[in-house]
């Protein structure tokens, strides 16, 4: 068996990270999830819608693209896995036209789905306008103000977005509240989250539905370099689910190094941050035994980026189970190093990344790396939807 | 080992058991033992003690208010457990902890127990702690301490794993009433009758207790007919939001729901 080291068990755990704490309200939910989830998505004739849309809808395969310039900055070689050039401008459609196919194949008529930067949230009502199911989006209200352009994209592609005015008004409220819908409507809703967080099954499909981008750098790398193997892979992670596609196909490939950025925002030993494995300690939160920012009550504590999409006090027991095993390295970027990062990119090669990207930019700052070493950077998303704070802090 | 005062009550009283929760810490943060005092003299039966989490994923917005400002106040597990260590000298019905399950882990399970059992508490409600990791991992510290780990059963729970849950519950199984968080004000009777009867017919060895969308004396009353009693959260919330002094507020709650019920079950 493959993977089998770094894979979740039959109990949906990785290590000690993971399984399914849910109230008994979601349980009939998750247990039908848990006995399909595998026969349905890898049965050749999901497979089979799967790719076609990938490839005619999503507009797969992205781009492996030797960033010329940005490498003779460095002293070393970089490729940028373009997954901005997907459709809706992120990796993130790749997991929602998985479990949309999925729900179809499940019965259910109604799609709730939490949302941060609302890269998420317009790549689920993106799937939603597609196969004509109804979508209703959670997102915090801060997010709805610093995001406004993906608010405004999922109205017009049908969604309902309700803002969520508890907590810190983030993701992670917006998390909450798609949970408590879920339990409110257990029968006709299929709940897509967003990342590989929350309840097994979720963080293993949305690993497999994500892990498409590791299955193409491979045969890319192969053409490009005449090795699948990069010296290294660097992924910006907030819950992790770019990281978790890009690792996946890699895992059991001890030799390839493979690097976790999280969001430092104004400093790991500063209170405003969102370095979850960094300042982390076990606990449950979301469904999930995973890493968490909370206080020595058990409180989840609130995190700190200018990213919306990485502002999460938690992640994904996939990147828990890396962290603790060293599998992979983890490390963070500062707010500030990450804007200066975009900068670099966008006027090296003409590329302007998401904010949460920009995170794993900002690392090559901080890496040694020899002029042979292969450098893969998951360019994860698209700025557009940034250009009001890269605006605001250049002063263009 | 003395009975569990859970035990007793189901064995000593088989209908219209009234039980209330609230969260600890609201709305004031020394609040705590004066509302547990005036519930059980007013006729209250059972009590669940909210543990405040910031994170309740699994109540409405009544609740989930109740927990932000009773973290605002400062409560903690760790102080709940000093506000309640004299409890049992004034109080003597049976005490339930009832939160989520991050605050008992960070502050140790083993230990979490064994205050439990020190306190005089009979029973734990973490709704997510689920049934396969509380056997796997937690049943014997719950033992040890003479404590019940209450369960829930929805409408949506398969019969077989309402088998398995009754084969592992020992006090009473808190039936969720409808598809929902609590105080989500759906009306019990509006569609769970055919529930509540199916329930009712599949002999459990345990008593039920009914939670959530019980609000007033008509939802209580119905919920009764199915059940040892019932379960009134958000409800008890709001009225101590009400702003009055809390032994008239507590007073005419606790009338409100119960007051017909009485009068009925004599006539």
């Amino acid at each position: 068996m493959k993977y089998m080291k770094y894979n979740v068990n039959e109990k949906g755990y990785y290590g000690e990270f993971g399984g399914a704490w849910i109230p008994e309200m979601m349980y009939a939910n998750i247990d039908e999830l848990r006995h399909r989830y595998l026969e349905i998505i890898e049965s050749p004739e999901f497979k089979k819608e799967f790719d076609q849309l990938l490839k005619d809808y999503v507009g797969r395969p992205s781009p492996l693209y030797f960033a010329g310039r940005l490498s003779e900055h460095y002293g070393t070689k970089v490729y940028l896995k373009r997954e901005d050039l997907n459709h809706t401008g992120s990796h993130k459609l790749n997991n929602t036209v998985g479990q949309i196919l999925l729900a179809e194949k499940l019965g259910k008529t109604r799609i709730i789905a939490e949302t941060g930067a609302g890269q998420h949230g317009v790549a689920t009502a993106t799937v939603c306008a597609l196969k004509g199911i109804k979508c209703v989006v959670y997102m915090g209200d801060l997010d709805v103000q610093r995001q406004a352009p993906n608010v405004k994209k999922m109205k017009m592609l049908g969604a309902k977005v309700i803002p969520v005015h508890s907590g810190n008004k983030t993701l992670k409220d917006a998390t909450n509240e798609a949970m408590r819908d879920w339990i409110n409507n257990p029968e006709d809703t299929h709940y897509i989250i967003g990342s590989v967080v929350g309840p097994h099954p979720f963080p293993d499909m949305v690993a497999r539905f994500q892990s498409v981008i590791s299955k193409e750098m491979k045969s890319q790398l192969l053409e490009k370099t005449g090795s699948e193997f990069p010296t290294r892979i660097l992924a910006c992670v907030g819950g992790g689910s770019n990281a978790a596609g890009a690792f996946y196909h890699y895992l059991d490939d001890e030799q390839v190094e493979l690097i976790g950025v999280e969001a430092a925002g104004k400093g790991v030993e500063t209170k405003e941050t969102a370095a979850t494995l960094l300042v982390g300690s076990p606990g449950v939160l979301h469904a999930s035994r995973t890493m968490l920012m909370q206080n020595r009550d058990g409180q989840i504590t609130e995190p700190y980026s200018i990213s919306a999409g990485l502002d999460y006090p938690g992640i994904g027991p996939l990147h828990a189970h890396l962290f603790k095993t060293g599998r992979a390295k983890y490390m963070a970027t500062t707010d500030e190093e990450v804007l200066k990062a975009a900068l670099l990119l966008t006027q090296k090669e003409g590329i302007i990344p998401a904010l949460e990207s920009a995170h794993a930019l900002a690392a090559l700052e901080k890496i040694k790396m020899k002029p042979d070493d292969v450098n893969v950077i998951n360019l994860s998303g698209s700025g557009n939807k940034d250009m009001e704070t890269y605006l605001n802090y250049f002063g263009y | 080992m003395k009975k569990n005062r859970i035990n007793r009550l189901f064995e000593t009283k088989k209908e219209n058991i009234f039980s209330v929760y609230f969260t600890a810490g609201f709305p004031n943060l020394d609040d705590t033992v004066k509302i547990i005092q005036e519930l059980e003299k007013n006729g209250v039966d059972l009590i669940e003690i909210g543990i405040p989490f910031s994170d309740p994923t699994a109540d409405g917005p009544t609740i989930q208010h109740s927990s932000e400002i009773a973290l605002k106040n400062g409560m903690s597990l760790h102080l709940l457990f000093e506000q309640l260590k004299n409890i049992r000298e004034s109080v003597k019905i049976p005490l339930i902890l009832m939160g989520y399950f991050n605050p008992v882990m960070q502050f140790g399970l083993e230990q979490f127990c064994k205050k439990c059992s020190e306190t005089g508490i009979d029973g734990i409600i973490l709704p997510d702690l689920p049934l396969e990791e509380f056997e796997a991992h937690y049943k014997k510290n719950f033992a040890k301490n003479n404590l019940h780990n209450i369960l829930l059963i929805t409408p949506q729970t398969p019969e077989a794993r309402i088998r398995q849950i009754d084969k592992a519950s020992n006090g009473f199984i808190y039936m969720v009433s409808s598809a929902a968080t609590t105080g989500a004000g759906k009306k019990v009777e509006d569609f769970q009758q055919d529930y509540f009867e199916r329930i009712q017919q599949m002999n459990l060895k345990n008593p039920r207790l009914i939670g959530f969308g019980i609000s007033d004396h008509d939802t209580f009353a119905n919920a009764c007919k199915y059940a040892g009693g019932a379960i009134i959260g958000s409800a008890f919330v709001k009225a101590l939001q009400s702003g009055n002094e809390l032994q008239n507020s507590i007073r005419d709650f606790t009338k409100k729901i119960t007051g017909n019920t009485k009068t009925t079950a004599k006539s």
